[in-house]
């Protein structure tokens, strides 16, 4: 009886394109403690997942990456890794990182 | 830049300007630090603005706060895949003055709201992050910024600094949060002509209409989804437990777009411009996952203390009524002569315990373990009332009795007649 919506593949680029940002370039205010523990430790790899910019990616030879750029500063990363504690998350230099136009 | 305040507040939130407000009013001399280029620019909310937490710090915030819409109809929503259930509440009690609660875009409410901390005396600096609390001991004496010559110094720093309080965790205050005490909110805002939205909800003027959803758009998850008319702008979200998204393996974009395209969604957005998409974690942990609140030279208020009451969606009146507590007890200690020591600071709590804002903490305390163990509720019972109206509102012939017969029937086939029992039990524990 129930109809599943379809939905198009969601690109979050054109939703990030949207928004304001001042890149601080070279000074990622996120990163990995230990590449090593994504890698051979974390069959989960969360972060992948449940980050709202797509940050996070899941390479196909079982590393992951991160690129900032996008960041919402929203910490969900950082919490979602539980059980590793593997990610370093500091706040973007004051006035650098996502500049809310409406909030 | 090695001064000295009486207070330092770190965060341009309704908390920290709450207490900023209050402290410069009272003549302390105040900083605040703001990591955005302005007020606002970090900071993300639904939003609805509750006047009654304002309306104790500005009685006539409303002459020009920017507000949006006055709210006067509520509509909540159980969706299944392809329908939803819903009650409206719509009274013209809510279009008397004083208005009661209005919707508001949150970049344009906190740099308001901090012109107004900043006339009473308050100093802002923007575009400074603290990086961490400067310590003697156990005792707070300052902040070190990202500035040159970053250390400032103060009697006491107010923590207001959001959702993830991270100077209080790296001082070791309290430890990291969990995925089951946050919630992670997806919104965008679709910007639309007046008329547009006037036409589509039925109002007229600076009338406007929030709807709360339950249901299938959260996939299980324990979450809400939320529609709020703005002036020329509608606001869609849902937000959901990240511990939730993380056991599901759920992206949140993919859930925010799917649900923008429920059929009984998609027509409110029709036409509509994107213009920002955002995320935010929401600190729905409850009354059992509240840190420590106050130590020797330092308090935490807003989010960062977990304030949010998620039954009832309220986060920045908490926010704002913790910040004016936060600064009635410094202002207090000053006027009798004491110091900002712990053993003193625990009157902050003491006030907290006898505002709204414990009490209603205290009230829901096992909501979120109820909900967490019970995905039945986001589940099960979305779809089976929407079966049962549908059954119910379909004419075809079958008499009325057997319908009932059939949804009693699918109620206990769902759910068995001791779940049945026992998830009201539950909700009315809840509740009560």
């Amino acid at each position: 009886m129930s109809v599943v919506v379809k939905v198009p593949a969601v690109k979050v680029e054109e939703k990030l394109f949207q928004n304001r940002y001042k890149v601080d370039s070279g000074r990622p205010h996120i990163s990995i403690i230990d590449e090593d523990k994504c890698r051979n430790h974390c069959e989960a790899q969360a972060c992948t997942v449940c980050c709202p910019a797509a940050c996070w990616t899941a390479e196909a030879n079982g590393q992951v990456t991160v690129i900032s750029d996008g960041c919402l500063e929203c910490g969900t990363c950082r919490i979602v890794c539980d059980e590793h504690r593997n990610v370093a998350w500091e706040y973007p230099r004051g006035g650098y990182g996502i500049l809310f136009k409406f909030g | 830049m090695s001064e000295k305040f009486d207070v330092i507040v770190v965060g341009a939130g309704p908390s920290g300007n709450a207490a900023a407000l209050r402290l410069a009013e009272a003549g302390l001399s105040v900083l605040q630090i703001e990591r955005g280029e302005s007020p606002g620019s970090k900071n993300v909310q639904g939003a609805i603005l509750y006047s009654d937490a304002l309306e104790k710090l500005i009685p006539d915030f409303r002459d020009d706060a920017p507000l949006e819409r006055h709210v006067i109809e509520q509509r909540m929503w159980v969706l299944d895949d392809n329908s939803f259930v819903g009650s409206h509440y719509r009274s013209d009690s809510f279009n008397k003055e004083p208005y009661n609660r209005y919707t508001m875009i949150r970049a344009q409410f906190d740099k308001w709201f901090s012109e107004r901390v900043q006339k009473a005396g308050a100093l802002l600096i923007c575009e400074t992050t603290v990086s961490h609390l400067l310590l003697d001991g156990q005792r707070v004496i300052g902040v070190m910024t990202d500035r040159q010559g970053g250390e400032i110094y103060a009697d006491a720093v107010i923590l207001a600094d959001g959702v993830n309080s991270l100077l209080a965790k790296k001082a070791g205050f309290h430890p990291e949060l969990k995925p089951k005490n946050v919630a992670l909110a997806v919104k965008e805002i679709h910007f639309m002509p007046q008329e547009m939205i006037e036409q589509r909800f039925g109002v007229k003027g600076d009338e406007g209409v929030v709807i709360e959803m339950v249901g299938k758009i959260t996939k299980g998850m324990m979450g809400t989804g939320f529609l709020y008319t703005n002036r020329e702008s509608i606001a869609i979200g849902v937000g959901c437990m990240l511990s939730d998204f993380k056991n599901q393996k759920i992206t949140p974009y993919e859930l925010l777009e799917q649900m923008k395209a429920h059929p009984s969604i998609q027509p409110m957005l029709e036409g509509g411009e994107m213009k920002e998409y955002t995320a935010h974690l929401i600190p729905e942990g409850g009354f059992n996952a509240i840190p420590n609140l106050y130590g020797d030279g330092w308090m935490i208020v807003g989010d960062a203390g977990m304030f949010v009451n998620a039954v009832h969606r309220e986060g920045s009146n908490l926010a704002m009524t913790t910040g004016m507590h936060a600064a009635d007890t410094l202002i207090e200690l000053r006027s009798e002569g004491k110091e900002f020591t712990s053993a003193n600071l625990k009157r902050y709590k003491a006030r907290l315990d006898e505002s709204f804002v414990m009490k209603d903490m205290k009230k829901y305390k096992n909501m979120p373990d109820v909900f967490h163990t019970n995905p039945q509720f986001f589940n099960d019972y979305p779809d089976l009332i929407s079966q049962a109206a549908r059954t119910m509102l379909t004419v075809d012939g079958v008499d009325k009795k057997t319908k009932e017969k059939e949804i009693r029937k699918s109620f206990r086939q769902r759910r068995s007649l001791f779940g049945l029992m026992g998830d009201a039990f539950k909700l009315w524990r809840a509740f009560e």
